[in-house]
């Protein structure tokens, strides 16, 4: 092999590289998606062609109906004479009676700014609770909330609420004054206290109470609209958790006759359907009433559905608490802690953070069953709906409009609540970091 | 009460009761006993005082007595003079009938809509979340009033289809949509072996349970075959026949023929009537738990382990067999409980009934019977111990499925 003279060296050498050239247009950018998301084969074809024909029926449909939709007209009558046989909602409605849909029909209307500020002050109430960064102190707001909230919302004298408070801190300062000594010791004497305090108030108002008080006194009956579905929904959720837990130790613990109460209550409230619940309520319970004393109707159908949903976050606490290992309740045993101490610090702040998406199921599902009442002739948003609206003369047959706001209402805040408990679950995951 | 520092003695001491652990649990489920019977007690006096008081009684001789109103869907012979107890009886077969036509549909809808979330088709996908989000966070009763309305103000009244231009035409003129109802046709048997028409279709249930177990010692058969000699025979054409050709042959022979619904006078004649408020309230229901079971599914599904189905393909099994064979049996595992909690909860809700009255056991026993007779305690207790029947034997049919196929562990 001879060597090749310098001079018959090759034609051509490319001294630089040559740039990439760029992917075939199908492997790559918003085709490639296309392609590997929507296109992949035939039968995924037909789908996407499928459901993109199901997405444009649907834009079809509701658009022009949306985009018509008249505001302000004082009819149904007058609305459709507006539209002009035009596809178009009469959303009129719903600017007409806001107050009806929202308030109910017999609610002061110089006092909706008091269930308005209520609600208002549900978000400063439960933003503590929800938000473990901000600070404790607003706790205590937290804990002010239900008598606040209640004196808004019925009014009448400021002393009712006072003294239910009174009745409350005197509970709790005999509960501390006596939990070092012995739990039981604790509890007993906070409940002693707090009855007494409400036993002396029920005799001491109607003597001193004013007949002008500041706020008006609004009667329960009056109550409506989707305020009653908020006060159901918010005040039964708050009320059933302690009652779950306290029904789902029962149903844990190792003594017979507690634990086979327990669970008869339960099964029996789980397996009936909350309408029959809320029939008892209306008809039934009055009868198991001491004689001449008169609960009104909200405050029955509180109590029931009260209990109702404690049931359900009863074997959701449950849940949890046969989810937490047993080394858990041995190590409460070992360190000397009784029974009461054990559950406060080991085992229930570990089983509540199992069961929180439980939890927040059953809230939701709750707040979502409080449309039933209006079965028992009580005007919430859909009694308000199905009566007084839809059988008035102005607006005889219209449906659409108003079932799609109460729809919207209810998915705003259910799919936030559900969206909130996600964030949560994931705020308290400790353990796979 | 005292507190002892010396050592405690050997002798029992009052305050044993409550300080030590041995006897707090027999000195707690005492004070139990005595709160929860206090509590009965005190509500029975309360009772026998109030119905002493209104003139009342407990009693269920209101159960025998004429019920003296109408019920529009009736699976049995019922008129105005049978008794409140047959009406309950046609509510609880209405309450069954809707509820089971919403089990299967709901079960159709979660299964298609669940597969389908889990597609890799982004659009399909998105379109199952925006399904799933937008039922489950809606109350089922709007939905229901919903569904309702639309059969009363979209759907024509029967006199749409009058005349020779009318507006409306039946679908391929044998069902009519109305705002009566939707008409379908009706099969009835010209030579039926019985008169009632009920015992002639039991009949054809028979047969068709025969049919089931003959297919299944086929099967049976082709699995020892495959066992004793590696290849399966091909059997389908059989089962199928098993299946068709006896229900076939005894439908014919009784003479089985369709009753078409038509237009007589002002209104529909002939055919089934299936009423508004019986859909309203079949489709909410499905609609709504169907959301709920495709969360059920697609959570059933992503809990088998994905080196099952990897562990499967190199075992080389073909996809489907993968599906069938490995993924679904452990995927029913999870699904199946919540699944059956869910017709659980179609069967409780079956009860908003009384919404679009629909005649199930909420609206007969629970709605008309109640008010006219005033008999509330008897007739909502009778109404919670169905409801209460119903759910405790489904949870001990879920409780004995649990603990078969639970995993056996050593």
């Amino acid at each position: 092999m001879s060597d090749v003279p310098a001079t018959r060296s090759v034609a051509f050498v490319r001294h630089e590289q040559i740039a990439p050239s760029p992917p075939p247009l199908g492997t790559g950018g918003p085709i490639a998606w296309l392609r590997e998301n929507l296109f992949d084969g035939f039968w995924n074809t037909i789908l996407t062609l499928t459901a993109a024909y199901v997405v444009y029926l649907l834009f079809v449909s509701a658009f022009p109906w949306i985009a018509n939709g008249l505001w302000y007209t004082d009819s149904l009558k007058e609305c459709r004479e507006a539209l002009n046989n035009q596809v178009g909602a009469c959303f009129s409605v719903l600017t007409e009676r806001w107050h009806q849909l929202l308030f109910g029909i017999a609610y002061p209307s110089d006092e909706y700014w008091r269930p308005s500020l209520a609600f208002i002050l549900l978000f400063a109430a439960a933003a503590p609770v929800m938000f473990f960064d901000l600070p404790r102190k607003l706790l205590i707001f937290t804990g002010l909330y239900p008598f606040i909230a209640y004196y808004l919302i019925w009014g009448g004298t400021i002393l009712s609420p006072i003294m239910a408070l009174a009745g409350f801190v005197a509970g709790y300062y005999v509960y501390s004054l006596y939990v070092r000594d012995s739990f039981f010791k604790g509890a007993g004497g906070g409940v002693a206290a707090a009855l007494l305090v409400w036993i002396a108030s029920s005799y001491l108002i109607p003597l001193v109470a004013s007949d002008t008080p500041w706020l008006q006194a609004v009667a329960s009956r009056d109550l409506g609209g989707f305020m009653l579905n908020m006060i159901l929904g918010v005040t039964c959720v708050s009320l059933s958790l302690p009652l779950g837990i306290l029904l789902a130790l029962g149903r844990q613990s190792d003594m017979p006759i507690i634990k086979w109460i327990c669970v008869v209550f339960i099964e029996f409230i789980r397996g009936v359907p909350l309408i029959t619940l809320l029939f008892v309520a209306n008809v039934v319970l009055a009868y198991f009433l001491p004689p001449g004393t008169n609960f009104d109707l909200v405050l029955r159908v509180i109590i029931m559905i009260t209990l109702f949903s404690a049931a359900y976050i009863a074997e959701v606490i449950r849940g949890g608490l046969a989810a937490l290992p047993r080394g858990q309740y041995e190590a409460g045993d070992s360190l000397g802690l009784d029974y009461p101490q054990a559950m406060r610090l080991i085992i229930l702040p570990q089983a509540l953070k199992i069961s929180i998406p439980g939890i927040v199921n059953v809230a939701v599902g709750l707040f979502k069953d409080t449309t039933l009442v209006s079965v028992i002739s009580m005007f919430d948003l859909v009694g308000m709906i199905r009566g007084p609206i839809v059988e008035s003369a102005q607006w005889k047959g219209i449906y659409w409009e108003l079932f799609m706001f109460a729809s919207v209402l209810f998915f705003v805040i259910c799919y936030g609540i559900s969206q909130y408990s996600q964030w949560l679950e994931r705020r308290l995951a400790t353990d796979h970091r | 009460m005292t507190t002892t520092t010396e050592q405690p003695r050997d002798g029992f001491k009052l305050s044993m009761l409550l300080n030590d652990t041995r006897y707090r649990s027999l000195t707690l489920q005492f004070i139990a006993l005595i709160l929860l019977i206090g509590a009965i007690a005190f509500l029975i006096s309360n009772l026998f005082a109030n119905l002493a008081a209104n003139g009342l009684d407990i009693s269920w001789a209101f159960l025998g007595e004429p019920a003296g109103y109408d019920i529009n869907q009736r699976p049995i012979e019922y008129d105005s003079r049978s008794t409140h107890w047959r009406a309950a009886v046609v509510g609880v077969l209405n309450t069954l009938i809707v509820a089971f036509l919403a089990c299967v549909t709901a079960t159709i809808l979660g299964v298609i809509a669940g597969v389908l979330r889990l597609s890799k088709n982004w659009l399909v996908g998105k379109l199952m979340a925006v399904y799933v989000e937008m039922f489950r966070n809606v109350p089922v009763l709007i939905w229901i009033l919903i569904i309702f309305s639309i059969m009363i103000a979209v759907a024509p009244g029967p006199r749409a289809y009058r005349g020779d231009n009318a507006e409306w035409s039946m679908f391929l003129d044998i069902i009519a949509f109305t705002n009566r109802g939707i008409y379908v046709p009706s099969p009835y048997f010209t030579a039926g072996f019985f008169d009632s028409s009920l015992y002639n279709w039991l009949l054809v249930l028979a047969v068709l349970v025969g049919s089931f177990f003959g297919a299944r010692s086929l099967s049976a058969w082709a699995t020892v075959k495959q066992e004793a000699t590696g290849i399966r025979p091909t059997i389908w054409y059989y089962s199928l026949a098993i299946w068709i050709v006896p229900a076939v042959l005894l439908l014919l022979i009784m003479g089985m023929s369709w009753d078409v619904p038509a237009l007589k006078g002002f209104n529909f004649q002939g055919g089934l009537q299936i009423r508004g408020s019986l859909i309203a309230l079949w489709f909410a229901l499905a609609i709504y738990t169907g959301a709920f079971i495709a969360e059920n599914v697609r959570a059933g599904i992503l809990a088998v382990s994905k080196g099952q189905t990897e562990a499967a393909s190199a075992l080389g099994l073909r996809p489907n067999r993968v599906m069938s064979l490995v993924v679904l049996p452990q995927a029913m595992r999870v699904i199946i409980p919540p699944l059956i909690s869910q017709y659980l909860n179609i069967t409780k809700n079956s009860s908003l009934a009384i919404a679009v009255g629909y005649m199930d056991i909420t609206g007969t026993l629970g709605g008309i019977t109640l008010n006219q007779t005033g008999r509330a305690i008897e007739a909502i207790l009778l109404l919670m111990l169905f409801y209460l029947t119903i759910s405790l034997s489904i949870s001990a049919v879920m409780n004995v499925y649990n603990n078969a196929v639970k995993l056996k562990e050593r």
